[in-house]
């Protein structure tokens, strides 16, 4: 059997087990459409939280990013873990204690104004928009994969199957698919890596290989990759060559936009009590932990035998020779993701052999001369790839490619479904009964809530084809808008007594309009290509770059808030006893939807 | 009535007190989650380039694992410590 029929019978078992479960538990009323009556155990909800959360960015993406650089993008490992730290602390329990659907009801009542729901609606909108966006990259790459088609072509079929999905699932058809997705997701991500870190360490576990020894030479494994990336010219993978402050930045950025998004929010309430909701945000941790824990040694390991396999003998040693490459079967994952578009060499010196160097470096110029070459010749390498390549990349047999191919697909399409509904709720939900036209029936809101879902995916598959970044790079971007926005406003709802109703809508448009301008300025207005004025590597501020904005414009936002709430009327007396209501656990019943 | 209102302010006192209870709890996790991921994961990596792990130094491994860890414990530390709190103050759901 070949590879090509192999993953799709991976692919085509997962999905017909998701639809399978997708229909059984159809959602009926609306309130099953957004919540699931709210009868989910924390383990469950945890895990399907960690389904919804792990999207392509986690795991197609992430350890690509960190394979490539090193050291400086830790920030997506500590960042989209310690969010969750805010969430349970800050957030989840008084949100559940509240009581409603969604983020932007709370931030309605809480600063007793429409106008403060609509411009949170707004926030959720624009960070949820991009957020899939960085998906429909992720979704481009595993369907181009799998279905050996171009990267556009699989971009919009993925887009098609993401639709279907997500207008027949609702949250709890959703719930239930998202724990079966992270059952494949995560023996999709973990079983490669135990059979690479076994091969390349003897550790049968990835977390734990990392800082073993390389089994060949019996040195460390990462003082050996530190070693062979240097000597081809690159920083060292273990180093910090970065800026602080922007890895500081970016850090928080992620983290507090972990706290600020909406489909993961919106899980915490689907629990049946306040205890249950900080123990769920544990459990999605935990599950997200096994991953996270993971990706960096995929990252490291893959950058070693991607090196290895252009210099089979060592880089002191000859470049791999084209010959090589199109006759050994080991090489043959080059040629399968050369259809994709993603990946290209070109042997530009003509010497039958491919050398992949860092061209940018003086001593490799040096060297270069010295031996003829003519430029690195690996000349394109999608980050986004790697998770995907790397089970052939390591010789794993097919089976483990299989189901690669169908966790990254399980993780893009969960993500993806999990961000539609939770636009399609704000705009069916939120803007047209909750402003528009408040008496409008169960049927038209949830037909409205299906034309939201298929406006937004038309218009991240559109900007998916040129995709402002990497699938996670986009993805850090509308953390920071969730970070700028949402996060500031839920916090001092619940923290503060003082921030009154001008105060959260000032602040709330100050964090978004400036976080979304700093963005739009380093990569393009509305993302489209060139009408960019600065870019991430030469940035307008200090060295804040584009994906680290966030935790400014969270800082912008709280201080406009306070300065705008001491200036006008304090908070009314029923909204203060709002505020200590939801600060006690007692009496929290079941969620309403009155509104 | 006297007695509904009396206990009304009872009520009203051990919430505050509930309420400061948890903000202290919750400071003090934060500190932490700071310390290891923005302290022993970046900012203060260069002082602990002494202590070597497996290749590389400390600072590297809490910046990739660590701190994940650390993050795993406090959450659960928050929800135990909050559920007992709860109940000390009589503040938990029927």
């Amino acid at each position: 059997m070949d590879q090509f029929t192999i993953n799709l019978l991976f692919v085509g078992a997962s999905f017909a087990l998701y639809i399978g479960i997708a229909i059984w538990a159809r959602a009926g009323s609306t309130s099953e459409f957004y919540a699931a009556g709210r009868g989910v155990h924390p383990v469950t909800n945890g895990m399907a939280t960690a389904a919804d959360w792990m999207s392509a960015a986690s795991f197609i993406s992430m350890a690509g990013l960190i394979a490539f650089t090193g050291y400086d993008n830790s920030s997506y490992l500590m960042g989209w873990t310690g969010g969750y730290v805010l969430l349970a602390l800050l957030l989840a329990p008084y949100l559940r204690k509240f009581g409603k659907f969604t983020v932007s009801e709370f931030i309605g009542d809480r600063f007793y104004s429409p106008t403060a729901r609509l411009v949170a609606v707004i926030c959720l909108i624009v960070a949820s928009t991009t957020y899939v966006i960085g998906q429909m990259t992720g979704v481009g790459v595993a369907f181009g994969r799998f279905l050996e088609i171009s990267n556009t072509a699989g971009l919009l079929i993925g887009a098609c199957v993401v639709f279907a999905y997500a207008v027949f699932g609702g949250m709890k058809g959703v719930t239930y698919t998202q724990v079966a997705q992270y059952c494949v997701l995560i023996m999709a991500y973990t079983i490669p890596a135990v059979f690479i870190s076994l091969q390349l360490t003897g550790n049968p576990i990835p977390a734990l290989g990392l800082f073993g020894d390389y089994a060949a030479t019996g040195e460390p494994l990462l003082a050996k990759l530190d070693a062979i990336v240097t000597e081809l010219g690159f920083n060292e993978y273990t180093s910090h060559n970065g800026d602080t402050l922007n890895m500081v930045l970016f850090t928080l950025s992620l983290m507090i936009g972990t706290a600020g998004l909406p489909h993961v929010i919106m899980r915490f309430f689907t629990v049946p009590r306040v205890a249950d909701a900080r123990w769920s945000a544990g459990w999605a941790l935990v599950f997200i932990a096994l991953l996270y824990l993971t990706a960096p040694a995929v990252g490291a390991m893959a950058r070693l035998n991607i090196t290895d396999m252009f210099w089979p003998n060592g880089t002191n040693a000859e470049a791999v020779s084209v010959e090589q490459i199109e006759t050994d079967p080991r090489y043959d994952w080059m040629a399968t993701w050369q259809k994709t578009g993603l990946l290209g060499w070109e042997d530009k010196n003509g010497d039958g052999k491919i050398q992949y160097y860092n061209d940018n470096s003086e001593t490799m110029q040096a060297k270069a001369a010295e031996n003829g070459w003519e430029g690195n010749e690996l000349t394109n390498f999608n980050r986004d790839i790697l998770v995907l390549a790397n089970p052939e990349i390591a010789n794993l047999p097919g089976w483990v490619i299989g189901l690669v191919a169908a966790g990254g697909l399980a993780a893009a399409l969960s993500t993806a479904a999990g961000l539609l509904l939770a636009i399609s709720s704000a705009v069916s939900h939120d803007l047209i009964k909750g402003q528009l036209n408040p008496s409008i029936s169960e049927k038209g809101e949830l037909l409205s809530a299906r034309i939201a879902m298929a406006a937004a995916i038309v218009i991240a598959t559109y900007l998916g084809l040129n995709p402002p970044g990497f699938a996670a790079q986009t993805v850090a971007l509308a953390f920071g808008l969730a970070a700028a926005s949402i996060f500031p406003a839920l916090m001092m709802g619940i923290f503060s007594k003082k921030v009154n109703n001008s105060g959260a809508v000032a602040g709330m448009l100050a964090g978004l309009i400036v976080t979304l301008v700093y963005i739009f300025l380093h990569k393009g207005w509305f993302f489209i290509p060139d009408t960019n004025s600065f870019s991430d590597a030469d940035p307008l501020l200090l060295s804040i770059k584009s994906t680290s904005f966030g935790a400014v414009g969270a800082m912008i936002n709280f201080a406009v808030a306070y300065l705008v709430a001491g200036m006008t009327k304090p908070v009314p007396q029923d909204i203060v006893e709002l505020v200590e209501s939801v600060r006690v656990p007692r009496g929290a019943g079941a969620a309403t939807a009155d509104h | 009535m006297a007695d509904q209102s009396t206990h009304a302010a009872s009520t009203a006192e051990a919430d505050k007190g509930y309420w400061t209870a948890n903000v202290r709890i919750i400071l003090i996790s934060l500190v932490i989650w700071a310390l290891v991921s923005f302290g022993f994961g970046i900012l203060l990596r260069p002082m602990l380039s002494g202590i070597a792990v497996g290749g590389t130094d400390l600072g590297f491994w809490f910046a990739q694992q660590g701190s994940i860890l650390v993050f795993l414990a406090l959450i659960f530390f928050y929800a135990f410590r909050m559920n007992k709190l709860d109940a000390e103050f009589g503040v938990e759901e029927e």
